[in-house]
């Protein structure tokens, strides 16, 4: 086993999200236009705004993941590159690891990195601690990221996957959505709450990739 | 063990009355169940006056969400290892089953909830938001399952999503179980025996396990109808051949 297919299908696919759609700005375009329809859908009211401001960050970075990954495995599944994968004895659930990192460092990590700028358009005071809940949707969203990996994969024949991603994955990003919105309300249990986000996080790495290993072999038959 | 209970023959010998049977003792459990709960114990004012009757439906739904949902994963995984097609059969036949009651104790629960809590539903209680999920999780295996072109990868797939479902489940169940709730703590199963008055315990019991053998009546029979067209569509496919 070499580590030469995981590195080419990580560099491919960072290179597709990058190149396909202007790097992150399209993704962080897509943030920022379901951020502004919030205070428009709701009213302007900042002690409103103020409250509800990091749920709904972490509801567009839920949305993001499902947009961006509705093609990740389909496009392998059409045009054989998948096939390729499994005569070469690559490690399916390595490359799909991979893949799911590369989509979520050009669509996830840059929408948490420019999250303390939404958190001011939602009248957040400005202070260190929106640096932390940058911290904590990076970390949060890579978990959406690998759970809406394993819709995509479940999904990667159908046609018209989108919507069945999103009906197959949204349950499973329970707990990161309620740990995330815990970890940020400075309420009873928001102490703790990071290192339980963390470890929902490790848990979604470490099963995952064999889900998604599994549903490709399906896929490819 | 499941390479007996792996032969279709067998099975439909075996559920040709046991089903039956399970219907008939399902049917008296729940009639038992509903006579002495709608009728016979006293009501509870503390749990709402005679609104509290509805447990007798309410809890035993809310079992049965849970034990289809296990049951669904046990079978997913059995079909997964052992590749017996007689465990796909069961975990097709389970989930619109299952969520049934998944839906039958959410709907029971909201009515219950209105007049004693004051309220439909409560966004932050954990005990509904799990159960929201479970359906949700019923939902999307058989969206899955529908959306594949063939028998065959549909088992695959939705033994997989099954699967990853339940290992998630006690993620999900943690996670929510950090809200504080209005839903009243355990008191059929807990460390020190029931705490409920033997006068509801009683016909409560006698009312879930009617569920139950309803529940597994009409999963067996679900089966038995999916063996059945699977052995119409393997005549027709040898009729054409024979042409």
């Amino acid at each position: 086993m070499s580590a030469a297919p995981i590195l080419a299908a990580f560099r491919q696919s960072l290179g597709e999200a990058w190149a396909g759609g202007a790097g992150a700005l399209l993704p962080l375009g897509f943030l920022g236009g379901a951020a502004v329809l919030v205070p428009l859908g709701i009213g302007s009211d900042g002690e409103t705004l103020k409250a509800v401001g990091p749920g709904i960050i972490w509801v567009a970075l839920a949305l993001a993941s499902l947009v961006t990954l509705e093609r990740i495995f389909q496009s392998d599944a059409e045009d054989g590159t998948l096939d390729l994968w499994l005569q070469a004895g690559a490690p399916v659930s390595a490359i799909a690891a991979a893949k799911t990192l590369a989509h979520w460092l050009s669509a996830g990590l840059p929408l948490a990195l420019f999250s303390p700028l939404l958190a001011l358009m939602f009248q957040a005071e400005a202070s260190p601690a929106l640096l932390v809940n940058a911290g904590l949707y990076a970390l949060g969203s890579l978990a959406f990221f690998f759970w809406g990996g394993v819709g995509a994969a479940l999904s990667a024949t159908v046609r018209r996957g989108g919507l069945l991603i999103s009906l197959i994955a949204l349950p499973l990003y329970v707990p990161t959505a309620i740990f995330g919105a815990l970890a940020m309300s400075g309420g009873p249990g928001s102490a703790g709450a990071p290192l339980f986000l963390a470890a929902s996080t490790l848990f979604a790495c470490a099963v995952a990739p064999y889900a998604m290993a599994a549903a490709l072999r399906l896929a490819a038959d | 063990m499941w390479s007996y209970f792996a032969n279709p023959h067998k099975f439909l010998r075996l559920s040709d009355w046991l089903a039956p049977a399970f219907y008939a003792l399902g049917a008296a459990c729940i009639a038992y169940g509903l006579w002495q709960g709608l009728w016979v114990v006293p009501k509870d004012e503390y749990q709402g006056g005679d609104i509290m009757r509805v447990m007798f439906i309410h809890v035993p739904a809310a079992w049965l969400a849970m034990a289809s949902y296990s049951a669904l994963a046990v079978a997913s995984f059995v079909w997964f290892v052992w590749r017996h097609e007689l465990a796909d059969i069961a975990a097709k036949a389970i989930a619109p089953i299952g969520a049934v009651w998944t839906a039958i104790c959410l709907a029971t629960g909201s009515i219950w909830g209105k007049p004693t809590w004051g309220t439909w539903w409560q966004w932050d209680d954990a005990r509904m938001m799990s159960v929201l999920f479970l359906f949700f999780l019923f939902l999307g295996y058989m969206a899955l399952r529908a959306a594949m072109d063939t028998r065959q990868k549909a088992a695959r797939a939705g033994a997989i999503l099954a699967m990853v479902g339940a290992i998630n489940i006690p993620l999900i169940k943690f996670s929510v179980d950090l809200f504080t709730s209005l839903h009243q703590d355990a008191s059929v199963i807990t460390a020190d025996g029931p705490k409920m008055a033997a006068v509801y315990l009683t016909p409560l019991l006698v009312s879930a396990v009617g569920h139950s053998l309803l529940f597994g009546g009409l999963v067996m029979t679900s089966m038995r109808t999916e063996i059945r067209e699977r052995r119409i569509a393997r005549l027709r496919a040898r009729e054409l051949e024979a042409f």
